[in-house]
């Protein structure tokens, strides 16, 4: 052992590198996977960084991630890294990026706001700050802070 | 927006005419005080100075007074301005008897509502509702209270009130007392005092009902605050008393220990600087004496006076503009 990395490549799918170390049972979940399929996933839990110091990394074979998908990553693991696999071979690299508006994203963590009532709204937050992160829901205002954004899945 | 430019000088009282920029309320909504800037908030305070009632001003208008939870200030205080401008006031206090016990939406109430009237005025349980409504409908939407969020147009009379008194809104200390974690009046008042300049927050309250860390992250380093549990009212240009509530302590004997802490009576305002107002959001139970009220610095009666014309310049501002 070299100390390197030992991780089966896949030959066609994604990789969604640099994920929060700790965050990639989370990442599985945004993805819909933690109830199985079919496809190959690779797990990686706090694996060596550069960047990051620890990081998680997830492989998916045969997935492409929809724009929505991304920025759901994007709030769990705001440094991650999707790249797109074809052959073996990364041909696209897209680093995930925290849009300034969440719409249908995440949950509010306030029980009493009225996009958690009976009433027909999807849920809406602005980013307030990228690092932390901290976004404020439109309708209520409560600040969500961090972990505590609970992503709608 | 440019500053107000000098058009001429009285001539008997020497006082500067100053031509006010003109700002586009026709059709807005007001739903939080962070939607408003200094410049806003002073129009607006300048019109509720201004206004006087009127009743042909807003004669033929109707104004949507939907309360789906009780209140007597703010619901009669938006009547009484509507009907001093010539308005005319339609809607409802308490949900039974209406649709919405019926189970329709709020989306589709006021849609119908919509159809009837020229503003809605709503107070709704529900933390986000009065932002619903105004997403919904194309009238101007005025919040009343939303939830433990915002009640926008109380914290305008709150700050009417102390520029009336003081003459100003920079260059103040201000203390605020209670309950600092619940009180959606002082979270709102702590907001929209990050527009002024110079204000120093003094902060009072048992531990365990301090200012919530988010609020204080919005002060931070735009107002200067000290936090304690010691009622020292000294050198304070105005008091904001609000009331702690036994309901938000687990332990009864915890309620009672601090409850007495923050009853301001006569005696406790000796330490008052004579200039010092005293105010309140109203309803109070027994933080402030009754005694008190004969004292000079005790302006909550004026306060809650107040709010019709904030509120009288609120309905004429959104309806016919500037």
């Amino acid at each position: 052992m070299n100390g390197e990395l030992k991780v089966s490549k896949i030959r066609n799918g994604t990789v969604i590198d640099h994920i929060t170390a700790g965050m990639a049972p989370a990442v599985l979940r945004i993805l819909g996977i933690e109830q199985g399929c079919s496809d190959t996933v690779i797990v990686a839990m706090n694996v060596r960084s550069q960047r990051l110091g620890l990081k998680d990394m997830v492989k998916v074979e045969n997935r492409a991630l929809e724009a929505e998908t991304v920025k759901k990553i994007a709030i769990v693991a705001p440094h991650a890294t999707v790249n797109i696999i074809k052959d073996f071979a990364v041909v696209q690299k897209i680093p995930v990026e925290l849009p300034q508006e969440l719409i249908g994203i995440v949950r509010c963590s306030n029980r009493n706001c009225v996009t958690n009532s009976s009433e027909r709204v999807t849920s809406y937050f602005v980013v307030e700050s990228r690092d932390p992160l901290q976004l404020r829901c439109h309708y209520c205002e409560t600040l969500v802070e961090g972990a505590a954004a609970s992503v709608l899945l | 927006m440019p500053n107000p430019r000098i058009l001429s000088y009285n001539s008997i009282s020497g006082v500067q005419i100053v031509q006010r920029p003109k700002l586009e309320w026709r059709g807005r909504d007001i739903i939080s005080i962070r939607d408003l800037s200094r410049e806003q908030i002073e129009d607006i305070l300048y019109h509720a100075q201004q206004i006087r009632p009127d009743p042909q001003l807003l004669q033929g208008r109707v104004m949507a007074s939907l309360f789906f939870e009780p209140s007597t200030r703010t619901q009669l205080s938006f009547a009484t301005a509507m009907q001093r401008l010539g308005g005319r006031v339609i809607g409802f206090s308490g949900t039974e008897g209406t649709s919405i016990a019926k189970g329709e939406s709020l989306q589709d109430t006021v849609r119908t509502v919509e159809k009837y009237a020229d503003v809605i005025v709503i107070r709704h349980p529900l933390e986000g509702s009065a932002r619903l409504v105004a997403d919904t409908v194309v009238i101007p939407v005025i919040n009343a209270g939303d939830g433990a969020n915002q009640h926008p147009t109380q914290t305008l009379m709150d700050l009417f009130t102390i520029k009336k008194f003081h003459n100003r809104l920079d260059d103040l200390k201000i203390g605020l007392v209670g309950d600092l974690k619940y009180g959606r009046t002082v979270h709102s008042l702590a907001i929209a005092l990050t527009r002024f300049r110079k204000i120093e927050l003094r902060l009072i309250s048992p531990p365990n009902l301090r200012l919530p860390a988010s609020i204080l992250q919005e002060l931070s380093g735009i107002v200067s605050y000290t936090e304690t549990d010691q009622l020292d009212l000294r050198d304070l240009d105005v008091v904001y008393v609000t009331r702690i509530q036994k309901e938000r302590f687990p332990d009864i004997e915890e309620y009672e220990k601090v409850k007495g802490a923050y009853v301001i009576t006569p005696k406790v305002c000796e330490m008052l600087k004579p200039t010092a107002i005293l105010l309140h959001p109203l309803p109070r139970v027994d933080e402030i004496a009754p005694e008190v009220d004969l004292l000079p610095q005790a302006k909550y009666f004026d306060q809650v006076q107040n709010g019709v014309p904030v509120r009288m310049a609120l309905l004429k501002l959104l309806l016919l503009g500037s």
